[in-house]
């Protein structure tokens, strides 16, 4: 409620201009999404070399699997600590298709059946499996890249919000599925590489994505792309539906009550934020070279939420600096303290929890430059401005009254 | 004598053995203001729950405009035309008083017609006419966190108008309710009563004589009287019940 906030007070023109110019920022988060665009495709290429963008790009796939948990959980509630799942199954599609193309019967000739992935050669399997065929076709792969995950996350979602299966419950049972996932990889390692992933992955159609300038240009696919979900998500949060979202979430048997089908409506976005994952785990394949079941278990599926919370869960900008935060910190730390990782993560996500719960997006700027300024204009002044202005826990009262909400307008 | 809406056949429903509704069977007129009372634990509220779907009857039947809808999921009841009122006022708080009633505005109601959906003239013009009626017309754009209690009841009747129900299933409307607040609420709801049925759970009989055309009075999950509040009061059997214990 950034425009509830009184002005600082009679005084300094400059004051008021930046409270003005932050406030105007505020509410139209489109210049928000510019900055972001201009961050990921201008500030990043030409600040770092080729190694720590393809490194950024690999956080930024993550952002997909965070972008889909603001829809899903920070909008409509529904705590999913599965979406490794969704990103692995994404992940591994892409995987399937570029390790046919580099298991060609030429370079594979030395095997016992050449043209068959390796790791099939080394577990004795000697025909590829039926359901590695379709994965020849790139236009058979991309629609798999959605659809599998998609029709999964139908799936669980419809059999689990019929039954009205929600909140706690849900988020386990959707750990169970992550568990269940990483095991059944690690397990059918013939069929699915196991525990060491797809690797040795070369080419696109004949394009060797290890190159510098393939890592370049898969770098801004993935930025446009992410830019696109973040859109496409804008869209949904700003629309009626978005709004919906949110009643589901805050007030689900009036929703119930108001003739909507809340099953349906919770099984829809759980299946986007599945696809968002799906097309993340699909362009972080692209650009690391290789996926593997690390990337599908339960302690993936869990960062990947504390980077949301992190961030903000109900922000999708805000989910975006975050998972790049919560990336950022885990590259130097596990380089540097690497026993200390998982604390860190932990202690940041209590930290987030207690002291901001809604993430870096809930910070508010103005109030943080607004208290800044009043230590700049002496104590007794700000004494008073304090009491008179910022009453503990939020806004003024007297001026939420009649403000019009975030977002949309009345008409 | 008007056509019946809603029709209860021997409707029961039983918690853990608790007979909470015993073999109840009663009758709505199609534009009548019928008022439910009784002492606590009567089955008040269940047989609202029981119409609305929102608790299946272990026997019996629930008809409204001559379709069987026991045991439907409760947004198809919604659609068929039952709007259901909760005790607690229940609005969505964080939205404006206009974004309150669009919600309810019963567009297909699907995901994809919400991501779609435009105001429209149509839409605009309905939530003013149904913001007037129930005495918000002036705060469209206040969240509706800011109302008080009893605006916020008015709101939540507005969200079950708009969606222009055959049937009204009101939990206790006026509970909590200032006096000034309850003169409007009767008139609303007597206003109410000329386009569709009103059900009306209270305790109030102050307010229940001037709303009802016809009063039921539940008894340990049984149909003890029915009739006009005159009738009702009269009945040395109900004022056993009231005055009993």
């Amino acid at each position: 409620m950034i425009n509830s906030l009184p002005p600082l007070s009679r005084g300094s023109a400059v004051r008021r201009w930046t409270t003005q110019v932050l406030v105007d920022l505020r509410r139209r988060q489109n210049v928000y999404f510019v900055l972001l665009a201009i961050l990921l495709l201008a500030v990043f290429p030409l600040c770092f070399d080729i190694f720590r963008l393809n490194l950024f790009g690999k956080y930024l796939t993550y952002a997909f699997v965070s972008l889909g948990l603001v829809l899903c959980w920070g909008n409509g509630g529904i705590l999913s600590l599965g979406q490794g799942v969704f990103f692995g199954l994404g992940g591994y599609c892409m995987a399937m298709f570029l390790k046919l193309e580099a298991s060609d019967p030429v370079t594979t000739a030395i095997q016992s059946t050449p043209g068959i992935p390796d790791f099939m050669d080394w577990n004795q399997i000697t025909a590829l499996p039926a359901f590695w065929v379709p994965f020849r076709s790139f236009g058979l792969t991309l629609c798999a890249i959605v659809l599998v995950p998609g029709m999964l996350a139908l799936f669980i979602g419809t059999a689990m919000f019929r039954r009205r299966v929600g909140g706690v419950y849900f988020a386990i049972i959707t750990q169970a599925i992550a568990s269940i996932l990483s095991i059944l990889i690690i397990g059918r390692q013939g069929y699915t590489g196991g525990v060491n992933g797809i690797t040795d992955l070369k080419t696109l159609h004949g394009w060797d994505i290890r190159t510098d300038s393939a890592r370049l240009i898969l770098y801004y696919l993935n930025a446009v792309m992410l830019l696109g979900a973040i859109a496409l998500g804008f869209s949904i949060m700003r629309s009626k539906l978005g709004r919906l979202l949110v009643a589901v979430r805050d007030r689900e048997e009036r929703v119930l009550f108001t003739g909507y089908d809340v099953a349906s409506i919770k099984t829809f976005v759980f299946v986007l934020a599945a696809i968002y994952s799906a097309v993340g785990g699909a362009m972080f394949t692209l650009q690391v070279g290789f996926m593997s079941p690390s990337f599908v278990g339960i302690v993936p599926s869990i960062e990947m939420v504390i980077s949301a919370a992190v961030g903000g869960r109900g922000s999708l900008l805000g989910a975006v600096y975050g998972t790049l935060l919560v990336n950022f910190g885990k590259t130097y730390f596990s380089d540097a303290f690497p026993e200390l990782w998982l604390f860190v993560i932990g202690a940041l996500f209590i930290g987030v929890v207690m002291l901001f719960p809604d993430g870096l997006a809930g910070i508010d700027l103005r109030k943080f430059i607004y208290r800044l300024l009043l230590r700049f204009r002496g104590r007794g002044a700000a004494a008073r401005a304090k009491a008179t202005h910022l009453p503990p826990g939020g806004d003024a009262p007297l001026a939420t009254k009649n403000a019009p909400t975030d977002g949309a307008g009345l008409l | 004598m008007s056509t019946p809406i809603l029709q209860t056949e021997n409707l029961s429903v039983s918690f853990d053995g608790f007979k909470a509704l015993d073999g109840l069977s009663i009758t709505v007129d199609a534009d009548e203001v019928r008022a439910i009372i009784g002492p606590n634990g009567a089955g008040k509220t269940t047989l609202l729950d029981l119409i609305s779907g929102r608790t299946a009857p272990s026997s019996g039947h629930v008809r409204f405009n001559d379709e069987d809808i026991t045991g439907l999921r409760e947004y198809r009841i919604v659609r068929a035309g039952i709007g259901r009122k909760f005790q607690t006022p229940s609005v969505y708080e964080s939205l404006t008083v206009f974004e309150n009633l669009e919600m309810s505005y019963p567009d297909p109601r699907s995901w994809w017609s919400a991501w779609r959906f435009r105001r429209s003239a149509d839409v605009v013009a309905a939530i003013e006419e149904i913001a007037e009626r129930v005495y918000l017309g002036d705060r469209l754009r206040d969240r509706a966190e800011t109302l008080g209690h009893g605006q916020k009841q008015w709101l939540e009747i507005g969200a079950l108008l708009i969606q222009r129900p055959r049937l009204l299933l009101l939990d206790e409307p006026v509970a909590g309710m200032s006096v000034g607040d309850r003169e409007k609420t009767v008139e609303l709801i007597a206003n109410l009563a000329k386009g569709q049925a009103v059900v009306v759970v209270e305790h109030d009989m102050e307010f229940v004589k001037k709303i009802a055309h016809r009063v039921t009075v539940l008894h340990q999950g049984r149909l003890l009287a029915e009739g006009s509040m005159e009738v009702v009061q009269a009945d040395p059997r109900v004022i056993e019940v009231y005055l009993g214990h």
